[in-house]
């Protein structure tokens, strides 16, 4: 029947989707930067053309020009899909002379991209996409995690969670690299902290309805409700978790990785009293704050979210660091950048581990409720400093064959 | 894998409020598949624009809150006429001139048309979306022994009901609805009793509309009114037509129910296949029966 033929080649037309931004061709008179991430669906708020905004502005405000060359940035969107990822990522460094890409959310995406580069001696700076797989497993050494890690999200907010008492856990999951990784990092904190873990359920990326999981959550009777996803998936559940009276029945939310952007679609009232755990919030101090005025007078008057923030400050520094090192060549810019501590507006004392890890203080903030909230994106504050030794994962557990031991 | 286990057997009050819950859903798929049913059955159109007409419903309820202080209730009624016009507009300017031609032709317009409009509402309000309250008179939790029952979730299986099955009667077993049933199978011998054909399929496509609007609106509170709503839905609403049978009134709303309780189902004893479920039952019913369940031939 052709009507069935139809319907396939309508889903076939969704799933190809939007084409990649056409780059220049490669003639080595320049210097490529590629940003790649979800321009479109539930990932693009974190990232999206917000990542690009943030690369460009670090470009000009490095002077436009690097080892006598201009410096150009490239962008496309990966939908959230390893192989679309790798194939533009190879294209990129193949054909259109792409130097390094960054931002790399959704970490399925980032992992199969980061083993592109590394095969090639090429560079990738992952700012948005969490698993700590991408030091550990995957680990390359071409490759630098920039901003977060799903080991760093569930040691910050996992223990100041079980230091509240909350010792019986469910997780809801979002059934992918990125999900079980950080369900796994959690738990591993809940458990060594002395609690449980009494079921979890892995939920396909990108659900709209949540009320089934959040039922199986709600009788497992668990105190706490741990949130393994993001972006869009993250707001869902905790809306729906507050129609279903889940908290007033007595067990808690955690995101595990919340950001700002998620907050906002939230809403203060249902988001209130959240947890979360961030490496940038632009009300911080006066240098997070003037970040955060240049960015929303360049991007429509929004925030950076930590992963724009940090695709900012991952593009300084990967250009201060081939302008030491006088070359392009991925293995030598990668060396240079583990030899220079980071400092920056999000960044004290920071540094790039021979895992590709960067080390970083990590923040534990709170929500406000909406009478705390005086100002637009007034809404966190910060309960505590987590220094950057122990908020990632120590050397020595690490798997990493970079890492000598 | 223990917790597996514990939860692949659930007691079985669990498993009626998951079922419940799978009604909910199918009470979407129901309006949403019931529009494109109308519409394919009346105008020969595979309506690929409904996901966004249907996003377009809650963001007219989201524009009329903030930006006229218009409440849930008189946008329930004020959003489906406002999308419904657009959908007329639409059909008028656009869709009206591919009657004639192969589907594709139909269905690649309607895409287009979809794709334009997500991608504006994407460029003006991000991906996320936006909050929408439930209205207070339908916000709570009625504990039902079994589960917690929202009270606006239950007004969504009442209200859907009722359309459909309204929908369905007028369309079925009334005058009006044997004219446009007589439109569809020879429109040269309904235009010759003096009846307006041209006119009853504009209506009828933005009655289609109006529908898709309307669930938008009830979509609302429970998800984010967001660009990206439609197009999540869509290829499941149209998996859930063609289970039902392209261009079946009553076997649209049926598989939409039943396919919202068969998602509800999977998602208690095998979570990860709930997003694939569907499809999984589509095949085998275009292998069995091509013409759906509720089709009347191929």
């Amino acid at each position: 029947m052709k009507l069935r033929s139809l319907i396939v080649a309508a889903a076939a037309a969704i799933l190809l989707g939007a084409a990649a931004a056409p780059g220049a061709l490669a003639d080595g008179k320049t210097v490529k930067i590629g940003v790649l991430n979800d321009m479109s669906s539930l990932y693009s708020n974190i990232g999206g053309m917000g990542s690009v905004v943030a690369a460009q502005m670090a470009v000009k405000d490095f002077g436009g020009k690097v080892l006598g060359k201009p410096i150009e940035v490239v962008y496309a969107d990966h939908q959230n899909k390893p192989d679309i990822g790798a194939g533009i990522a190879s294209k990129w460094y193949d054909e259109d002379g792409v130097d390094a890409i960054f931002d790399l959310p959704t970490s399925s995406v980032a992992i199969a991209v980061q083993q592109v580069a590394k095969d090639r001696g090429k560079v990738t700076i992952i700012s948005n996409g969490g698993s700590s797989d991408l030091t550990n497993k995957f680990c390359s050494p071409t490759g630098v995690h920039w901003t977060y890690d799903t080991y760093a999200m569930a040691h910050v907010i996992g223990d100041a969670i079980v230091k509240q008492g909350g010792k019986s856990w469910f997780f809801i999951t979002a059934d992918y690299a990125f999900g079980h990784q950080l369900q796994d990092d959690t738990a591993a904190v809940v458990t060594g902290a002395g609690g449980t873990v009494v079921g979890s359920v892995n939920v396909p990326l990108n659900n709209a309805d949540f009320s089934s999981f959040l039922l199986q959550a709600q009788q497992s009777k668990a105190q706490i409700i741990g949130l393994a996803n993001a972006g869009g998936d993250t707001i869902n559940s905790i809306k729906q978790a507050s129609e279903f009276g889940i908290v007033q029945g007595g067990q808690r939310m955690a995101g595990l990785l919340v950001f700002i952007s998620d907050v906002d679609s939230l809403g203060l009232k249902t988001a209130q009293g959240l947890l979360l755990s961030e490496a940038y919030y632009w009300d911080q101090n006066d240098q997070t704050r003037a970040f955060a005025k240049k960015f929303q007078a360049a991007f429509n008057g929004k925030v950076p979210t930590s992963g724009q923030a940090g695709v900012y400050s991952a593009v300084m520094f990967y250009l201060k660091a081939m302008a030491a090192a006088k070359t392009e060549d991925g293995a030598e810019v990668v060396a240079q950048m583990r030899a220079m501590p980071i400092n920056d507006f999000m960044t004290k004392n920071g540094r790039v581990r021979e895992d590709g890890r960067v080390i970083r203080d990590m923040y534990l903030f709170q929500v406000k409720t909406p009478d705390e909230s005086k100002y637009p994106y007034d809404y966190f504050k910060q309960l505590a400093v987590v220094p950057g030794d122990k908020a990632f994962r120590p050397l020595s557990e690490s798997v990493c064959p970079l890492v000598k031991k | 894998m223990m917790n597996w286990v514990h939860i692949a057997v659930p007691p079985a009050s669990a498993l009626l409020a998951q079922l419940l819950i799978g009604l909910i859903n199918g009470a979407f798929y129901a309006m949403l598949s019931l529009g494109l049913a109308v519409i394919f059955g009346l105008l020969n159109i595979i309506n690929f624009t409904h996901g966004s007409l249907y996003m377009l419903g809650a963001f007219c309820a989201y524009l009329l809150l903030n930006f006229f202080g218009i409440g849930y209730w008189p946008s329930l009624i004020i959003a489906p006429i406002v999308v419904g016009a657009f959908g007329i507009l639409l059909e008028r300017l656009l869709i009206r001139h591919v009657y004639k031609l192969d589907h594709l032709y139909g269905l690649l317009l309607t895409f287009g048309i979809a794709l334009i409009i997500e991608g504006l509402f994407r460029q003006l309000y991000g991906a996320t979306g936006k909050p929408y309250d439930t209205p207070d008179t339908l916000s709570g939790v009625r504990n039902l022994g079994f589960m917690f029952l929202p009270i606006y979730r239950a007004w969504v299986i009442a209200a859907s009901t009722i359309f459909c099955f309204g929908t369905w009667f007028v369309i079925e077993r009334t005058q009006l609805g044997a004219y446009l049933r007589a439109a569809t199978e020879n429109p040269a011998l309904v235009q010759a009793f003096g009846i307006n054909v041209p006119r009853m399929i504009t209506l009828t496509y933005g009655f289609g509309v109006g529908l898709a609007a309307l669930a938008g609106v009830m979509a609302a509170p429970i998800y984010q009114v967001s660009p990206l709503m439609g197009s999540n839905l869509i290829i499941v609403v149209f998996a859930v037509v063609v289970i039902g049978g392209m261009g079946s009134i009553l076997g649209s709303i049926v598989a939409g129910y039943a396919l919202g309780l068969v998602e509800g189902l999977t998602k208690v004893f095998y979570p990860e296949a709930s997003s694939t479920a569907i499809f999984v039952i589509m095949v085998i019913v275009l292998l069995v029966k091509p013409s759906g369940l509720f089709g009347r031939g191929v």
